[in-house]
């Protein structure tokens, strides 16, 4: 093919909080990198120009907490259509957990999942590998030759490191090659066979909970641990105001620690599992309104780096089951957007930009990925946005091959209508 | 049949999952419609044509003799057929699920279906999913609605009402579904529930339910008219909530020293079946002050009460279904 390939977003409001861009501008992509910002003059040779008036335009989501369940549960999800998902909703990078079967526990392992990422070809594919082989939280894994295949962190998710000295080897050695530590931060002594949050509706439907202080107290160990160490850590999915004291108190300290929320932690509490009802059997559980509250404040306060869906896709099937032995895990990424701006930007907790900020370049930054900004020369990952249109969750027309959404029904604001990824467009929102 | 109420009162549940969503009227009309059925007991006929060729399925996941027993007798007597279906709580997560085996049995033409299971909320979810009427034998740490019918229709006769009554429930009130549907039932029909134990065997939040908490049963004996003495039921117990099963039983069992200090007319009861010598001493088990028995007796005559009315439930819904699409 001769020339280059460009395509003109022409008038829509560009919002890059990495550069503190939130303005009305043009975009040209040329070929795979952003080209011109500002005013741009058509060229004669524009393939192709889109109209972006009253649209948001910003750079290509990021979501750093997802499960796509390849190798292993492909029935569940696959790569393909979990990354079909992913456009849909926006974004254009996620980040697979390593909890597949086989866990990603070593080199091969971490190539196979970016190898099936790049024959799906929609999204760019990142992957954190096992802290521990076999995620069984006692020997570690290879840590450094999945960081030299390109994983972008280490975490055991879906359990903790439950052993304390185990944990300080694995942020030892992580500290050696800079890696970063992720937690799913869960004191299984506390939390073992709990299936929600443990409080009032816990033993009004006579369910095993889980304390909020089984969260805190990993969190907490682990902070201190890092004090020791200086390993980057990340606490994946905190769900607690007190998780939020610990995170405040730390950050406050200096120390390279960094946290993520999800939407279902933003927008949904305990009270919602009155029926038993297995959509809202998630981990760690669904809390009270005074963590909702608390996890808003330090969103406002910007002590949240990431928003994550931990998309956790399961078939009808396994979530039919009792509720005791139902799966944990809510599917949501291609409605995450709409919740989190039900979440945050309807009640005026934060504004678009910080919204995107953290679905971008924040991070881009935990992971160290040069992605998530949209200035001239960057990849052109772009995500062009309709803020004020309504629409109905309608978890039957989701690409993702699982429907285990409890928002199946709500009413969202703003939708996602087209998902480029370096410069090609890779979704486009149906007509409704 | 003996009613205290009008004939006017009309049952709509075609479940009895639970206690927690009933209102007082409810629990008393099945109380009273009970204690009809207690006097077919003393006929030397003892069945009643109710739910002749209607098959009633006891649907077991989880060891059970008394409760199942009492609902097959209950159901026999009310001339209904009965299935028994025993399958070990191991299998639930592998292989048939649980709305998988409820779905099957329905295609045999079962009315009702009779279920134990040890998740919270397995009965509700096979509710959703079939169109047969479902009863709760016990579920989990969740209600077991029957146990608690029983015990307070014991309570109602032995008592004669519930006003000012103050009722204490000692043990593991954590993992006792007996414990959460008495406290539903006795809260709503005007009783004072005292909760009895060391903080370890409550349940979290426990002073948001309708009851008082007390930790030491010597505190709180003398005021009580009736004593339910749960079962410690050792696989269900987690980790370690208390040193010994003697240290227990010195500060919560119900000895003969501790009747003596108790009121004279204390009602002692147990769901069963009882460790002797653990959480109740033998010579009070089986002494004046005990209605065991009877709890035992009362339980056959809920049980047909709680089938018939169901039953009658799914009657009324078909008619005004059929009503609905005629017109």
């Amino acid at each position: 093919m001769s020339g280059k390939h460009s395509i003109l977003i022409r008038g829509g409001r560009l919002i890059d909080p990495a550069n503190g861009v939130d303005r009305q501008a043009d975009v040209l992509v040329t070929d795979d990198v952003v080209a011109q910002i500002g005013e741009v003059n058509e060229p004669a040779d524009a393939d192709r120009v889109i109209d972006a008036t009253d649209r948001l335009v910003v750079p290509g989501l990021i979501d750093l907490h997802v499960h796509f369940r390849e190798p292993g549960d492909e029935e569940e999800e696959t790569i393909a259509s979990g990354s079909a998902a992913a456009l849909a909703g926006g974004f254009t990078s996620v980040v697979c957990m390593p909890n597949t079967k086989p866990a990603i526990d070593e080199a091969t392992r971490v190539e196979y999942v970016h190898r099936m990422g790049r024959q799906a070809r929609k999204t760019f594919i990142y992957v954190m590998g096992a802290i521990t082989q076999g995620r069984q939280g006692k020997e570690l894994a290879e840590i450094g030759l999945m960081a030299a295949a390109g994983a972008v962190g280490f975490t055991d998710d879906g359990m903790g490191v439950q052993d304390t000295a185990v944990m300080l080897q694995a942020l030892k050695y992580a500290r050696m090659l800079d890696a970063l530590v992720a937690q799913h931060c869960q004191d299984d002594t506390l939390a073992r066979g709990g299936v929600m949050n443990a409080g009032y509706n816990a033993t009004v439907l006579g369910l095993p909970g889980i304390d909020p202080l089984a969260e805190e107290l990993m969190l907490w160990r682990d902070v201190q641990l890092v004090k020791k160490t200086g390993t980057r850590y990340h606490a994946q999915h905190i769900s607690t105001a007190g998780s939020v004291e610990i995170i405040r108190q730390a950050k406050a300290e200096g120390l390279p620690v960094t946290c993520e929320v999800t939407p279902h932690h933003l927008l949904l509490t305990d009270n919602a599992i009155a029926e038993y009802d297995t959509n809202f059997k998630v981990n760690p559980p669904l809390r009270t309104n005074r963590d909702i509250e608390a996890l808003k404040a330090a969103i406002a306060e910007g002590l949240v780096d990431a928003l994550a869906t931990d998309h956790a896709p399961h078939l009808k099937s396994e979530k039919e089951l009792e509720f005791l032995a139902a799966p944990f895990g809510i599917a949501s990424l291609e409605c995450a957007l709409g919740l989190y701006v039900k979440a945050l930007v309807d009640p005026g907790v934060i504004g678009w930009p910080e919204l995107i900020a953290m679905l971008t370049h924040r991070p881009a930054r935990v992971l160290r990925v040069a992605r998530g900004t949209l200035g001239v020369g960057d990849r052109a990952d772009i995500t062009i946005i309709n803020p004020d249109v309504e629409y109905v969750i309608d978890a039957d027309r989701f690409l993702s091959k699982s429907r285990n959404c409890p928002y199946n029904g709500w009413l969202a604001r703003s939708r996602v209508e087209k998902t480029f990824v370096a410069g090609e467009l890779r979704y486009e929102a149906p007509e409704r | 049949m003996a009613r205290r109420r009008t004939d006017k009162f009309r049952w709509r549940h075609k479940h009895l999952l639970g206690l927690r969503d009933l209102r007082r009227g409810e629990i008393e009309h099945i109380l009273d419609t009970a204690e009809g059925f207690e006097e077919i007991s003393t006929r030397s006929i003892k069945k009643a044509p109710v739910l002749r060729g209607k098959v009633v399925v006891n649907m077991f996941f989880e060891d059970s003799t008394r409760t199942r027993n009492s609902f097959t007798l209950a159901a026999n007597r009310l001339s209904a057929d009965v299935i028994e279906f025993t399958k070990t709580a191991s299998s639930v997560s592998k292989g048939e699920t649980l709305i998988d085996t409820a779905r099957n049995l329905e295609a045999m033409g079962i009315d009702i279906v009779v279920i134990r299971h040890g998740a919270g909320g397995a009965p509700k979810l096979v509710s959703r999913s079939i169109n047969a009427c479902v009863v709760n034998a016990g579920d989990g740490f969740n209600e077991h609605p029957t146990q608690a019918l029983l015990d307070v229709y014991t309570i109602r006769k032995v008592c004669g009402g519930f006003e000012g009554l103050k009722v204490g429930i000692v043990g593991d009130i954590a993992h006792s579904r007996v414990a959460r549907s008495n406290i539903w039932a006795l809260s709503k029909l005007g009783a004072q529930v005292i909760l009895i134990g060391p903080p370890t065997l409550m349940p979290s939040c426990v002073e948001q339910l309708p009851v008082r908490v007390s930790y030491s049963l010597d505190a709180v004996l003398e005021e009580l008219d009736v004593i339910n003495m749960l079962r410690i039921q050792f696989e269900r117990l987690g980790g370690n909530p208390f040193p010994s099963v003697r240290e227990y039983s010195h500060f919560f069992g119900l000895t003969v020293d501790r009747m003596k200090r108790a009121k004279p007319d204390l009602v002692v009861m147990h769901p069963g079946p009882i460790n002797r010598g653990l959480e109740i001493e033998s010579e009070v088990a089986d002494g004046p002050n005990s209605v065991i028995l009877q709890q035992v007796a009362h339980g056959l005559a809920v049980r047909m009460a709680v089938l018939f009315l169901v039953h009658q439930a799914a009657i009324e819904e078909q008619r005004e279904h059929r009503q609905k699409h005629r017109g």
